[in-house]
């Protein structure tokens, strides 16, 4: 979760600091500490579970999870077993075909990161930083049929935690993990088989391949006449293959009882409704808007709305120029292409709302042509300069001046006789011929619409 | 009048007004530490340091600075509690030479309110034990006769005040671990309601039972010192928000007219019959002082011994889970992982925390969870509508703290139940959440001392400090073994 601050103290959840610098007798778990619940981690995880449409329970209480390990400082982690925050909620996804598809959100609870280990040649190290860091966990409903709806799943999570901002869900530094549990079961059964949890799963693409790579393990075993064993098993990026981690047999016992060091956790009626008061639009509704309010396709809202940031620059950009189509255009092709070679954000790709959507009105001025404003847009992210003042400095704006351009048109008709005969007979692929000599001769400032009425006109 | 005899205010005002320098006064504790601690044998760890910190407010004192209320006065620390620049190791030998890089709340208050933090007494292993024979240091023995123990687990605690080698100390008390060794040591123990003092900085024992509180001489030096450490903590999330008082101020000696219980459950079998004649005496005592006496039950009694060992121990397993060997404390020479936290920890805890770590484990196991853990935690909740049901009748609860006087060392270390039979008229309070104390009213035969439980409602500190003292009025039963009166 984004917080500043750790679950229970008051060291700072920032990621990527000097090993062992954001610790405290807390959350190393000295002798005689305790815990104290941060309330902004309440307050995420409550708006959390608006967004993921659950219900949320008026007292919850926490557990210790007991096991040793070198990264868990206390030999237990605070998590939640019975009665978590959240729970009976659901996602909507879209499936490859368009239709939507219901995934029911089981519980969301709340518990503290352990530590990591840190393993070099001459020996292993502990950084307890992360012990402690606020984490959330979102258990789904056995929904999910396929490895695509796993990912259009984890994808549509993603989005929505990130509308809330209650986590960048960067997978990258692990601030959004998941595990997939996968089972298989004969056509028309109703029971669901024996499940393996897939560990380690840590990209979008991950889930769909470590869950068709599972699917297919399952499904050939079972063909064999095998039985699938419930164990934990660990997926390698590297090989795409899973492999067994630890059986049903090894499973730690790990003594859950109520953490007599915190107290349940009461949250007021009051405390909700201010949170639902002040719910982001989340990125469903705002689809539905984009449709109905300006008019875009669905393809066009879908993308605009998968990602906040999406969202929220081309609702900027309108306030400049309000031609949602044609920003819709220039953000989902110059833009994103650009993000993506970067691999940044759109708002860091170095282009604001603001001359992005003048851009666009240069265009529907007819100030500049289609061809240009590519080159534009270019010049903008290079330089950061307004449009306007690039289009003046570098002679950017296309000519629409009737006169001057039938003196060129003329010319190039007059030069090519042999050309002018076919196309007036007929030829209309010639026209693109003409085009391109014209635009040439005019060093491409030419308005390809001035250029075309002209053509007709004199060939005629 | 000596410095013996002198209770919280007399020391107070005597620095004041420069009768004596608080040098003169730590000083003298130091030497009757350096004299009888030998044989008595409550200390851990003398601070060395408590000297200097003792002229530093003798300097500000003659400069005529502000000084806080208990500025220059000694106190001493059960070995559990959290202070900085000396060791912390809950007579531990994982904890062995462990300094902690914090302070607990309750001794930072005490710091606060000035008083000279003389050391860290003994106690039973991570306060697991009615006797200190599960001390792995200094096995601290009882001061009226040091064949015998002085109770447990803050045996160093009580045994300091009772040889006047501290004027009062701090404990903690999770199953009688405060009262039990008043009791046997002869002096005032309390423990305050869960949530009065705050556990930040006390090593936990079991979580939900664990108090700290004083040992004192008296109820009025006990009443001082849960003033200052009876404060609402926001480091405790269990830290109950009720204002800080002063407590002195509750010890008008008016005790007419209170209605105190004597459960029949606690005068039963096992009962010693010296015990049982100066804890009837003392019933006796506050009828004669106006109080009323009303006979009550508290029907669950017989399973609070079984309750709170589930309880306890499962909440002691998962504590002492820390204990690991990867970042402080003992660790052990080992090949693997494994090994390392296997050899660390039987190197570094004695029998009978393994004892409760194991059971405890067992109780929270799959499979046993809901025949003991859960049921336990049932017949809790009986236990403590017990005491609610009592406390809508009467305002206190007077009985036995102890079944019997102080034990020669070694007659129970080979048989756990009887040693934990010693607490079992205090861990009832404990599972309830109350208040408790327990306050010299006699001496048995050998001449070894005995204590008088009063047990009070949520947060009713002010209402049994006032019956103790009114006792204590009455009553001449504290004092320090002739021997050690040099």
């Amino acid at each position: 979760m984004a917080t500043n601050t750790k679950i229970f103290c008051n060291c700072s959840n920032q990621f990527g600091s000097d090993p062992n610098t954001n610790v405290c007798p807390v959350c190393l778990g000295m002798p005689g500490v305790l815990p104290v619940m941060n309330e902004k981690i309440i307050e995420f995880t409550v708006k959390a579970g608006l967004a993921l449409n659950c219900e949320i329970r008026e007292r919850s209480i926490f557990a210790r999870k007991n096991y040793f390990y070198p990264d868990l400082p206390k030999a237990y982690q605070i998590t939640q077993f019975e009665l978590p925050i959240c729970e009976n909620g659901y996602v909507d996804i879209e499936l490859e075909d368009g239709t939507e598809k219901r995934i029911g959100v089981t519980r969301i609870h709340i518990e503290e990161d352990a530590g990591k280990l840190v393993h070099e040649s001459d020996g292993s190290g502990v950084d307890l930083n992360r012990a402690g860091t606020p984490l959330m966990e979102i258990v789904s409903e056995p929904d999910i049929r396929s490895a695509e709806e796993a990912k259009a799943y984890v994808q549509k999570l993603r989005s929505i935690m990130k509308y809330v901002e209650v986590s960048d869900c960067n997978m990258e530094e692990g601030s959004m993990r998941c595990d997939v549990n996968l089972s298989l079961r004969p056509f028309g059964q109703d029971e669901f088989g024996t499940r393996a949890e897939i560990k380690n799963v840590n990209s979008f693409k991950s889930v769909e391949r470590a869950a068709k790579y599972e699917e297919k393990r399952q499904a050939k075993l079972l063909d064999e006449g095998g039985t699938v064993v419930q164990e934990t098993r660990l997926f390698n990026a590297d090989t795409g293959v899973t492999a067994s981690m630890r059986g049903k047999e090894d499973a730690h016992d790990y003594r859950y009882f109520p953490d007599p060091d915190l107290v349940p956790l009461v949250i007021e009626e009051s405390f909700i409704n201010n949170i639902r008061e002040n719910m982001p639009e989340l990125p469903d509704a705002r689809m539905k808007r984009f449709i109905s309010e300006y008019a875009l396709p669905k393809y066009d809202a879908n993308v605009l709305t998968a990602e906040k940031s999406y969202a929220e620059f081309f609702e900027t950009a309108l306030k400049t120029h309000n031609n949602p189509k044609g920003i819709s255009n220039l953000i989902m092709s110059e833009l994103m292409r650009h993000a993506n070679e970067k691999q940044c954000g759109i708002d860091e790709a170095g282009i604001s709302p603001e001359n992005l959507a003048e851009i666009v009105k240069l265009l529907d001025a007819g100030t500049i042509s289609g061809n240009i404003s590519k080159k534009l847009f270019e010049e903008v992210i290079s330089s950061g300069k307004k449009p306007s003042e690039i289009v003046e400095e570098k002679g950017m704006a296309q000519n629409s001046d009737a006169g001057e351009l039938e003196a060129i048109v003329q010319q190039i008709i007059d030069t090519n006789p042999d050309e002018t005969e076919r196309f007036r007979a007929g030829d209309k692929k010639l026209q693109g011929f003409f085009m391109g000599q014209i635009m040439r001769a005019s060093k491409g400032k030419a308005n390809p619409g001035v250029v075309s009425q002209l053509l007709n006109k004199l060939i005629k | 009048m000596s410095i013996l005899n002198k209770n919280i205010k007399e020391l107070a005002d005597g620095l004041a007004s420069k009768e004596f320098s608080s040098a003169e006064l730590t000083q003298f504790y130091l030497d009757r530490i350096e004299k009888y601690d030998d044989e008595v044998k409550a200390y851990n760890y003398v601070n060395e340091n408590a000297i200097n910190q003792a002229k530093a407010i003798d300097e500000k004192r003659s400069k005529g600075e502000d000084l806080p209320q208990f500025a220059g006065i000694p106190v001493a620390l059960k070995d559990l509690l959290i202070t900085k620049d000396m060791p912390t190791t809950c007579s531990s030998k994982f904890l062995e030479g462990f300094k902690p890089p914090y302070v607990g709340t309750a001794v930072s208050l005490l710091e606060e309110s000035g008083f000279i933090n003389l050391g860290k007494l003994s106690m039973d292993e991570f306060a697991m034990g009615s006797s200190n024979e599960n001390a792995a240091f200094k096995q601290t023995r009882n001061p009226w006769d040091t064949e015998k123990v002085p109770g447990g687990s803050s045996g160093g605690s009580a045994a300091a005040v009772a040889a006047g080698l501290a004027p009062f100390t701090l404990g903690s008390d999770t199953g009688g671990s405060i009262r039990q060794p008043a009791s046997l040591c002869g002096v005032v123990g309390m423990k305050p309601t869960y949530g009065r003092v705050s556990r930040f900085g006390l090593v936990a024992f079991a979580s939900s039972l664990d108090q700290i509180g004083p040992l004192a001489k008296s109820a009025y030096d006990s009443a001082a010192l849960l003033s200052v450490i009876g404060k609402h903590d926001a480091k405790d999330s269990t830290s109950a928000n009720v204002e800080q008082k002063d407590y002195t101020k509750d010890l008008t000696g008016y005790v007419k007219g209170i209605k105190i219980g004597v459960p029949k459950e606690y005068f039963a079998d096992g009962l010693s019959p010296d015990v049982k004649t100066a804890v009837d005496n003392a019933v006796k005592k506050y009828a004669d002082l106006g109080c009323k006496l009303i006979d009550i039950s508290l029907p669950h009694t017989d399973y609070a011994l079984a309750t709170y060992y589930i309880l306890a121990t499962a909440e002691a397993s998962s504590n002492l889970g820390r204990y690991d060997g990867i970042r402080y404390g003992r660790r052990a020479e080992a090949d693997n992982l494994r090994d390392l936290y296997f050899n660390s920890r039987t190197e570094g805890f004695g029998d009978e925390v393994k004892r409760r770590i194991m059971l405890g484990t067992y109780v929270l196991s799959a499979g046993y969870y809901d025949a003991y853990y859960i049921k336990a935690q049932k017949v809790r909740t009986l236990i403590k509508q017990d005491f609610v049901e009592a406390y809508k009748k009467v305002d206190a609860i007077i009985c036995p703290t102890s079944p019997t006087t102080a034990f020669k060392a070694g007659a129970k270390t080979e048989d756990p139940i009887q040693m934990y039979l010693s607490d079992v008229y205090t861990l009832s309070l404990n599972l309830f959440g109350g208040c408790g104390l327990s306050v010299p009213c006699g001496f048995d035969s050998d001449g070894m001392p005995i204590g008088v439980q009063l047990m009070g409602n949520y947060f009713d500190e002010g209402l049994i400090l006032n019956l103790a003292h009114a006792f204590e009025q009455a009553t001449d039963f504290s004092r320090i073994p002739e021997k050690l009166k040099i």
